[in-house]
Order: structure tokens, then sequence, then C-alpha cells
């Protein structure tokens, strides 16, 4: 191959924007269609870099906005190659409608999400907003809580969406500024072995076959829309979490670290779990680790796989637990949060009786402190110990003023 | 480069190529469905194609059917000049790479969008498929309105015609601004070639885009395209229409080359009135009541204005 091979040392001092563009120079990407966005910036500018300096072979498109960068992902990819890009908040925003056209037509594309809240207030800080307007577009979107797990994913993100089976596009997130701009050791894979975990693209009904013209994003109405729209659902809940399954284990095998649909955290035995996405999660296992001190039998429960949402493990990961907290890092504006509402419906028909509150937080990269956390434990072992939840449904942690609360 | 198409007289032409079916829903007397078959029967090359949303698109891909014979994608409204232009980096980046299934071939790269695909929504992502300099050609299907969602102005729209967002009415004559001149602003891309084409003239179409699909880089082509249902003309008369369009100068068919050296490419023997070209349409048709004649006065003068504006370009060799 034309392009150098780069040493690295076995764990590099990357932040999750670096380490997710050392892991597109490792998967080799034939083009990157992209526009600027704090945070997420540089991830495509660490691509054109690595082209720069001939140790990557591709093509990048500086295009003119997220639209349009999604728009080239999309050709690139119907034309038949290895495509990514990198986007954050009102960029994701204002790619949603090619979200759902890239799904739609079952396209591989892998896009970085670097989560940050959404205007107004301009705000560029890291939470959730953009991951949860993502949640309804099809793609299939994994969650890193550390540039180590911002490297990782994005390999398993290319290895799902381009299996024929799957053909669904994939987002991976990582906290704006917490992950993406926090530099932390990160155990590397060598060029090699990186590449091997995904392989070569294998194209499908590319247009650059010119044996076999195709026909790419049809249009269908009542006669066939729902049959399309019914698979494309039917093969998100069906055949991805398998895949995502398989693709952990292999990546287990290959490199020892060892990646969970749900991540459960002192679940054998608990009472009470907080569920949560991102950096949070590791704050909150390091105070379920105090608690537990404190004789409160505290667990966590990170969801590693957004959509489609695991219910199973969800499930199973809360069935015996007496108390669950939902934490959102979005404002749900009208409803209870994204998590909290998901959570009610996967246990819904289970046999679990645990009390289920919600509570919001961090909202435009506000801290989520260890007394934060605290608090909310006590508040859970105290609505064990009544029998119900005490306080109203849906709580803002932190905020300053009158405190909010409904429901 | 390949070699290029030889093409001997309009028969052969017409039948030289289907990669575009006749089997299609666009209306009876649709000037798209022969645009694009001109542009289409103008090379043997392999085509990667792309179309917005619009009347082409809605008309010719209706699953479990295609009207296309080549490489075709649709993505949104806005967005088919980057669709193609993602396709072409691909292509780049699959040569530069070895990885072609057929490295032989040498795909030609082009997107159709409407007037409103072209001249407003997707207007952004057209300048930036030009000012990046992709390998490729956008072609404006330019019936001046929005035909696919029932007739509304588009910023193609001429003065005086009625459209169902800016209708003739008691006290209106419907469209009151004048038509976008997208050639300019194309052409100040500096890019290497821009063409106006019209239907009927189609050995002058021929030459263009034969020339377009050769040039490396951004081409855009803006071609009149008469719309039965909504300029409101007998569908056996798209022709005739068209003919009125560049006879009488309303529809000049000229070329700019490399963003500045202007040649017209067609001088009818007898220009035509524009009031001809107007009273065969019925958009146009309020503009014959006593009160607004004035504008069929107006129109005229422009068109004369346009086309002085043109020679000077030409004869200026600038
Ligand atoms: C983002 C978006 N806005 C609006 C529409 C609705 N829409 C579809 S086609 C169309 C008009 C097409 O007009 P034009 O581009 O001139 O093509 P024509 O149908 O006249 O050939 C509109 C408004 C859409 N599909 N997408
Ligand atoms: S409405 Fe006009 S542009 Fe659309 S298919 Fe009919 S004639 Fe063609």
């Amino acid at each position: 191959m034309a392009f150098d091979k780069m040493e690295l040392r076995d764990i590099e001092v990357w932040d999750g924007n670096f380490a997710a563009a050392q892991a597109l120079r490792q998967c080799q990407i034939d083009v990157v269609s992209a526009y600027p966005i704090t945070p997420s910036t540089p991830i495509v500018e660490g691509y054109a870099k690595f082209l720069a300096d001939n140790y990557i072979e591709g093509e990048f498109v500086m295009v003119e906005s997220e639209h349009a960068a999604m728009s080239g992902c999309i050709g690139a990819s119907a034309a038949g190659g290895r495509v990514a890009t990198a986007t954050s908040s009102q960029g994701f925003a204002l790619m949603v409608e090619t979200l759902y056209q890239a799904s739609g037509m079952r396209l591989p594309i892998v896009l970085n999400v670097v989560n940050r809240a959404l205007a107004a207030p301009l705000n560029v800080n890291g939470d959730h907003s953009d991951m949860y307007l993502g949640r309804d577009s099809g793609w299939i979107q994994l969650d890193a809580y550390s540039p180590q797990e911002a490297y990782d994913l994005n390999f398993i993100a290319f290895r799902v969406a381009e299996d024929h089976d799957v053909r669904l596009p994939c987002m991976v997130h990582q906290d704006g500024f917490m992950t993406s701009h926090t530099a932390q050791g990160v155990k590397t894979m060598d060029d090699d072995t990186a590449y091997s975990f995904v392989g070569d693209f294998k194209p499908m009904n590319d247009m650059l076959d010119f044996e076999h013209p195709v026909t790419h994003g049809v249009q269908t109405e009542e006669d066939w829309h729902f049959e399309h729209k019914a698979r494309q659902h039917n093969d998100l809940m069906t055949k991805v979490m398998p895949k995502i399954q398989t693709a952990f284990d292999d990546f287990e095998k290959l490199t020892g670290r060892k990646y969970n649909i749900v991540e459960k955290y002192d679940m054998e035995d608990a009472d009470i779990a907080v569920v949560c996405m991102g950096t949070s999660v590791e704050t909150a296992r390091e105070v379920a680790k105090e608690m537990r001190g404190k004789g409160v039998k505290a667990g966590v429960v990170g969801l590693r796989v957004i959509r489609p949402f695991p219910f199973f493990e969800v499930q199973e990961a809360l069935k015996d637990v007496k108390a669950i907290a939902a934490l959102d890092r979005s404002s749900p504006n009208g409803a209870p949060g994204m998590l909290f509402n998901e959570l009610a419906g996967a246990l819904y028909n289970t046999d679990t009786k645990a009390l289920l509150s919600g509570y919001v937080y961090g909202l435009g990269g506000r801290d989520l402190t260890k007394k934060h956390l605290t608090d909310l434990y006590s508040e859970l072992q105290a609505n064990v110990d009544a029998g119900k939840v005490l306080t109203p449904l849906q709580q803002f942690i932190g905020v300053r003023g009158p405190k909010l609360q409904f429901l | 480069m390949s070699e290029m198409k030889k093409i001997k007289n309009l028969k052969e032409f017409s039948t030289s190529a289907d990669r575009f079916e006749g089997a299609n829903l666009l209306c009876p007397g649709c000037a798209h469905s022969i645009i694009v078959r001109e542009v289409l029967n103008a090379t043997n090359d392999d085509l990667v194609l792309a179309a917005s949303t619009g009347c082409l698109e809605v008309c010719t891909a209706v699953y479990p059917y295609t009207s296309w014979d080549a490489s075709w994608i649709h993505i949104g409204f806005e967005n088919g000049s980057t669709a193609v232009a993602g396709a072409e980096a691909m292509y780049k980046a699959l040569k530069n790479k070895g990885r072609l299934k057929q490295p032989d071939r040498n795909p030609k790269f082009v997107a159709f969008g409407g007037d409103g695909a072209s001249y407003d929504i997707g207007f952004q992502w057209i300048s930036g498929c030009m000012e990046r300099g992709h390998n490729m050609m956008y072609v404006v299907l330019d019936n001046e309105v929005y035909a696919n969602t029932g007739g509304q102005r588009s910023s193609s729209t001429p003065i005086g015609a009625s459209a169902t967002t800016t209708p003739a009415g008691r006290v209106s004559y419907g469209e009151t601004k004048n038509k976008k001149d997208m050639m300019s602003i194309m052409a100040a891309h500096h890019i290497p070639y821009a063409a106006q084409v019209a239907p009927n003239k189609w050995k002058d179409m021929v030459k263009k885009i034969q020339h377009g699909m050769e040039v490396d880089g951004p081409v855009f082509i803006n071609a009149v395209s008469p719309c039965t249902t909504e300029w409101k003309f007998d569908p056996k008369d798209t022709m005739h229409i068209t003919d009125l369009a560049t006879d009488s100068l309303v529809f000049p068919l000229y070329e700019i080359i490399d963003g500045h050296e202007l040649n017209i490419t067609y001088r009818p023997k007898n220009v035509v009135p524009v009031e001809e070209y107007l009273a065969a349409q019925g958009r146009f048709k309020h503009l014959f009541k006593d009160e607004y004649k004035y504008l069929i006065k107006e129109w005229q003068e422009r068109v004369d204005a346009n086309w002085a504006y043109l020679n000077r370009r030409e004869e200026a060799r600038v």
C-alpha cells in the first residue's frame, strides 16, 4: 500500500477526539465529508492531517455545511466505500434530515457525535440533547465513556454497520469536552491488527459497478413505504444486537478489552441502581463504591447501546432492584426524560416492582458531582425504605434558584 | 479520456442509448424527459446520476420500478449535487487505491435538479460543489416553477407569471420579481464551463453536453424545460413553446468558459416578439388585459437589454 504505517506505543496519551481520529485512520476510511463544529472538529482535522502526512489514502471533502457533509457521505457510501464523519449539536441538528435518508437507504456510514447542548441559549459544552435528537433516525447508537472507548467503539461501529446483514449507519457518541478534550492513556492496536478487525470494505449495490447499475433512494407511497420502514425497524431491533455482541466478543479476544451491551457495576445484589450514559457512568461507579462502604447496596447500569434500545439486557440488569433512578442529560421539554420513559417502557411488563424516578442533570456542561450522586442514592434508599417514591417523578440536579421538579 | 460519441442525425440520436426509459410517470409533453434523454444520449460513457426531489425524481424511480438503466441516486430536495460530489470523491479514492471493480471505465457524474431545487433550496449545495471543483455536471431542468408540488413560484419564475403562491388576481399580475440570473452566479465561481441549452436545439445541446463532459471540473448547465401543466399549454406543443423561448430570446443559448469568455451559440434568423411567447402560455394570459399590457412592453425591453448585454460580453472577448 502506498501510505505509511504509523508506529504507536502500546499506550498513547490521547483525548477522545484524537482517539476517534486514530481509529478512522486505522480503518482506512475512503471518504470523509465534513464540516467543523466544537467540540468534534479535531476528529476530522485529525483525518485531514493524517491524509496530509500520508498516513492514509482517501478523499477529504470539506463541504459547506453539516447537511452537505452527510449528503456527501451518502453519495460516497452509495458509491461503495468506507465513509465516516463527525459532528456535534447544531451541526447534528442540521444533519437530521439526511440521517433519516442515510438509514433509509441502508448505508453503513459511521458518524462520531461528540455530544453537546442544543441552542438556544448557545452553549458549546457537553450534554446529551443532540444524542436524543438522533434516537428515532434509524441509526445504531453506541456510547463511549472515555477516550479508550471512543477509540475501541469506532472499530465496533464499522464492523457492525458494514455487515451485509445489517447495513445500517452507526453513531459513536462521546461526551463533549469531558471525553473529547480530556487526554488519558489509551491502549492502542498496531495498524495491521486494527485494520484486520474491520477488514476490507465489501461493497453492496455500489453505484460504481457499471455492470450492475443501481437505483438508490426511490419513491414509495402507501403501497410500499410501510414495508420498507417496518423491515428497517425490524432489522434494527432483531439483527443488530447479536452482531454487536459478536463484535464485542471478537474485540475482547483481540484486545482483552471487554464491552457489554449494558454495563453492570455492582448489580449482583443491588437494591438501588442509577442508570446513565457517558462520563456520568464512571462518577456513578465511584459513588456506588463509597455507598457500599456505608452498607447501601448501590449499583450502576450504563447503557453502551442506545439504539436499538437494549430492552432485554436492561430488564435483566434491573430485575431484582427496589429503586431506580434514570439520569437524563437532556432537557426533556414537555415529558419525563428519554431514559426515564424508555426504562418505564422496558420494565412495565416485567415482574419488577422497582420504584422509578427521573433526574435531569448536567445540561450545558454543568458538572455532576459525587455529592449530587450521594444525595441521589440516599433518596433512592429512602424510597426503598418508604416503599414509594417520596419525591416528584422528575427533578433537576444542581440547578440554581428555587427547586425545579414536576409530576 | 474516452472517445467522444459521434452522432449523425436526430433519428439515430433519439434511439442511440436507452438509459432513460420511456416508461415513466412524467406528464405527456414534459420537457424534462426530453432533456434528460438528450444529456444521456450525448455520451456512451458510464454514468453516475443523481436527481433532486421534484417531478423528474418522483416520476422515474417509484419502487419497485425504475426508469434508469445507469447508477442513480436521490437523497433529498436540496442535495442532489452533493450526492454526486460524494460519489465522485469515492471514485477518486477507490481509483487511487486500485479498488475499482472496472478500473478501465471513465464514468461521468451528473446531477439533475429542478429550478426550485437549484435556484432556491439547493443553491448552497451547488455553490459548494462548484467551488470545490468536483468533476461533475449539474443540469437544471428549468421549468421556472415548483411543478411537483403544484406550481408554486421559484426564484426562476419570471415577472408576470401566475403561480400558486404568486397568483394573478384582482389586484395582482402574479410574480413581481425578476428571474434569478443563475448563469452569471455560477460563472462567477470561475468554473470551466457553464451553458444554457434548450431541448429543441439538440445539436447545440449535444455539443455543449459533450464539451461539458470532457472538461475537467465542475460544469453548470441550465436547460429550459417547458412544463405543459404549469405553463398551461397543450402537451403536443412542447417543442413549439421551446422554439418560441429560444427564438424570442427569452431564453438565449450561450456558454461561458472559465467564468468569463462568453459565446452566443444560437442566433435566431427571425427573432420572434416576446408577446408571442407569452401569448402561447396560460400562465401569462392575464398580462393581455389592458391594464397589464405595459408589462409585455417591459418584458420585451428586458429581453432586448439582456440580448444586447450578452452580445457586448461576447464582443468584448474578456
Ligand atoms: C426540504 C424539502 N422541502 C420541501 C419539499 C417539497 N418539495 C418537493 S419537490 C418541490 C418542488 C420541486 O420543484 P423544482 O425543483 O422546480 O422541480 P420540478 O418539480 O419543477 O421539476 C418541493 C417544494 C421537499 N421535498 N423537501
Ligand atoms: S408538471 Fe410539468 S415538469 Fe412536472 S411532469 Fe408535468 S410537465 Fe413535467
